[in-house]
């Protein structure tokens, strides 16, 4: 059995991420918490083809309107809870949002943002940036920080490491992994000699195709 | 000093970088018709499938639950699963199997989800695996293409926290009314960035159904991970199943060691007391937003509570017994396994439901069980519908909803605006306290209604 991924050609027609370092761009304030992924995408949306885009859904069913042009969300705590649906990010993305920032975020949506090039800056208090929030905002990923113009200074947004190479270097998973082929390879087949029981038994029934039986 | 986290963890990284990711091998991988993005980014780049024997299919988000789906849109999502399974060789429960459900339910049903397994699904749910003893956790779409093409994953380690339960829940109390009250004191971001383990002399009285109830809702309070140690409980519901080992007793053995050391110190602990625990229901947007049924609508204190009760249409003080519903619904990948139906049958048994409802089986297995059993007569005769299997009301996606305006007692997941339908109005409670709420129009304390009964 020989491990697949590893050997795979990558077509270059596919669309990479590209990546970023800064960004200068239009803030709104979403002064809302707890915005869940049901509240940025209605899932009756969802089984629209991505090319059709996606930016037209965003926040849909709530009374928040956002500026033309805002490239930046100044949201309240725990942004993006709820459902694991990356659609949710497609329609910030679409709608030309590259950065939010909020107190927390839900875990599965700081994941997919990232994947997307989309920014989860998490400050704590970022809900005291609502009531004098600079027109502009600018954003130095490297550096971890956030300026607006005026008096206003630098403040620093927490993002892990591993989140924060992956936008810098628009790194594009599939291509990363790869390159450790090998390594996956040697693992996987270690796994099912010492651990038998990890690969489904079959299916007397069904017949259904199995590890095993690759 | 190690937790059964670190032991899951140290089974499956392949390796770590530097920035700390670390790179997961994955057991299992289960996909659905919301999939089908990740499908695309293969397709677009020409990638196979790395692993199809460990990658399943499931037929739910948009499964019809009465008849054929209605909608052209909804028919091609569950068309695109079953082409995109078949093109890659993947073994698919769709709409032709007598085994299509809800994914979380399928996966253990069928004997795919096992102790000491990584489980990935593009569904935040998936945390429910995490029953067994389970690394099990959802992930977004570029990560299920990641998944398909590499049968790995990149994940930072997160925290490990533990909820510790001790004592005895009383009559007609279980794993739904621990999970709201564990998110109402903790809030629905209190465990973002942490693994949960539940562990204490309740949960390890708890049957798999309902240890997959709390670790189901593990997300709701922010934790990608849920999972319980496996013991003899996980072992005997696990023999015999399809796709289980045949050598149970090599499996066993290994699995034994799935538990974290006596000594070991949590980056978090939570302790609490069985004894304390209530029927619990929510009453606004957020499943934090929950209190004991005795309670009465809260005097907001926040901005968000304040929207919450007036999306929710409550007034301050009004007893939570008071408000009355329009309709009810039973399924779920949280609650809809065959003692989430016996509870509720065990409360509408010889009783008429006053609002309309559906009852929808988390499985189609679970359904045939039930008729069995006798339970679709106890539902029909009560005046609910008795429908087919799949996510259904729950996510609103395959055209069952809530509509607008109207309030839901619902076993389900999440009390989102909007997510049983549009202006929808969801509370969340227990299968036997959706039943208690059919019977009498509004939120119900079901004990006294359990009184000469067996809660089941």
């Amino acid at each position: 059995m020989l491990f697949r991924a590893g050997s795979v050609e990558l077509s270059s027609k596919a669309p990479r991420m590209t990546g970023w370092t800064t960004h200068t761009g239009r803030a709104a304030a979403l002064r809302l918490s707890n915005v869940d992924t049901d509240q940025l995408i209605p899932a009756r949306f969802m089984s629209t083809p991505r090319a059709e885009g996606y930016g037209r859904f965003l926040l849909h069913d709530t009374d928040a309107h956002l500026p033309e042009g805002t490239t930046i969300l100044v949201a309240g705590p725990n942004f993006g809870s709820g459902s694991s649906r990356e659609a949710a990010v497609y329609a910030l993305v679409d709608f030309g949002i590259r950065a939010v920032i909020a107190p927390s975020f839900g875990d599965i949506f700081a994941a997919n943002a990232v994947n997307n090039g989309l920014l989860p800056a998490a400050i704590a208090d970022a809900p005291a940036l609502w009531d004098d929030l600079p027109a502009e905002i600018e954003i130095d990923l490297a550096a971890g920080t956030l300026r607006g113009p005026g008096p206003g200074g630098e403040r620093r947004f927490a993002l892990d490491p591993a989140q924060r190479d992956k936008l810098i270097h628009g790194w594009d998973d599939i291509d990363l992994t790869a390159q450790h082929g090998p390594a996956i390879a040697a693992f996987r087949n270690d796994r099912h000699a010492n651990h038998p029981w990890a690969v489904p038994a079959r299916d007397q029934r069904s017949g259904h195709p199995t590890g095993e039986d690759e | 000093m190690t937790t059964l986290l670190d032991r899951l963890w140290a089974s499956h990284e392949i390796l770590r970088r530097d920035d700390g990711a670390s790179l997961l091998w994955v057991d299992r991988h289960l996909v659905h018709e919301g999939s089908h993005h990740a499908f695309a980014k293969l397709a677009q780049r020409g990638l196979p499938v790395a692993e199809p024997g460990l990658t399943f299919g499931v037929a739910d988000h948009y499964a019809p639950t009465r008849g054929t789906p209605k909608d052209a849109a909804v028919a091609r999502m569950i068309d695109t699963l079953a082409e995109n399974t078949a093109k890659y060789g993947i073994a698919c429960f769709g709409l032709d199997d007598p085994r299509q459900g809800i994914v979380h339910v399928v996966g253990p049903e069928q004997g795919l989800t096992l102790p000491g397994l990584t489980v990935n699904c593009g569904d935040s749910h998936t945390s429910t695996h995490g029953a067994f003893g389970a690394l099990a956790f959802g992930i977004g779409a570029t990560e299920v293409a990641h998944v398909l093409a590499t049968q790995t994953i990149w994940q930072v380690k997160p925290k490990a926290m533990r909820i510790t339960v001790e004592g005895q829940l009383g009559p007609g109390i279980g794993a739904k009314d621990l999970a709201l009250a564990w998110i109402a004191r903790l809030g629905t971001g209190g465990a973002t960035g942490h693994a949960v383990e539940y562990a204490g002399s309740t949960v390890r009285g708890l049957s798999m159904e309902a240890r997959m109830t709390l670790c189901n809702l593990s997300i709701e309070g922010g934790a990608r991970f849920g999972m319980v140690a496996p013991d003899e409980t996980t072992f005997a519901y696990v023999a015999g199943r399809p796709y289980a080992p045949r050598d149970m007793d090599r499996a066993v053995a290994d699995w034994r060691a799935l538990r974290s050391d006596a000594d070991t110190r949590f980056d978090r602990e939570v302790t609490l007391d069985a004894a304390e625990i209530a029927p619990t229901v929510t009453w606004g947007t957020s499943p934090e937003d929950a209190l004991p049924i005795t309670e009465t609508v809260p005097v907001p204190e926040t901005e968000h509570a304040r929207a919450a009760l007036d999306y929710m249409g409550l007034t301050p003080g009004t007893p939570l017994s008071a408000i009355e519903i329009d309709r009810v619904f039973i399924g779920s990948c949280t609650n809809a396994r065959i003692e989430d139906l016996r509870a509720a049958a065990a409360v509408l048994a010889g009783r008429k439901a006053r609002v309309p409802g559906l009852v929808s089986p988390g499985s189609r297995l679970v359904k045939q069980q039930a008729e069995e059993e006798g339970l679709d007569r106890i539902f029909t005769e009560a005046g609910l519908d008795w429908v087919g299997a799949g996510c259904s009301m729950c996510v609103a996606m395959n055209g069952d909803r809530v509509p607008a305006g109207e309030r839901c007692a619902s076993t389900t997941n999440r009390n989102f605006r909007g997510r049983q339908g549009q202006g929808a109005r969801t509370h969340l409670m227990s299968p036997a306290m959706v039943a208690a709420a059919a019977v009498t129009g509004k939120l119900t304390d079901l004990r006294p209604l359990l009184e000469g009964r067996d809660a089941a």
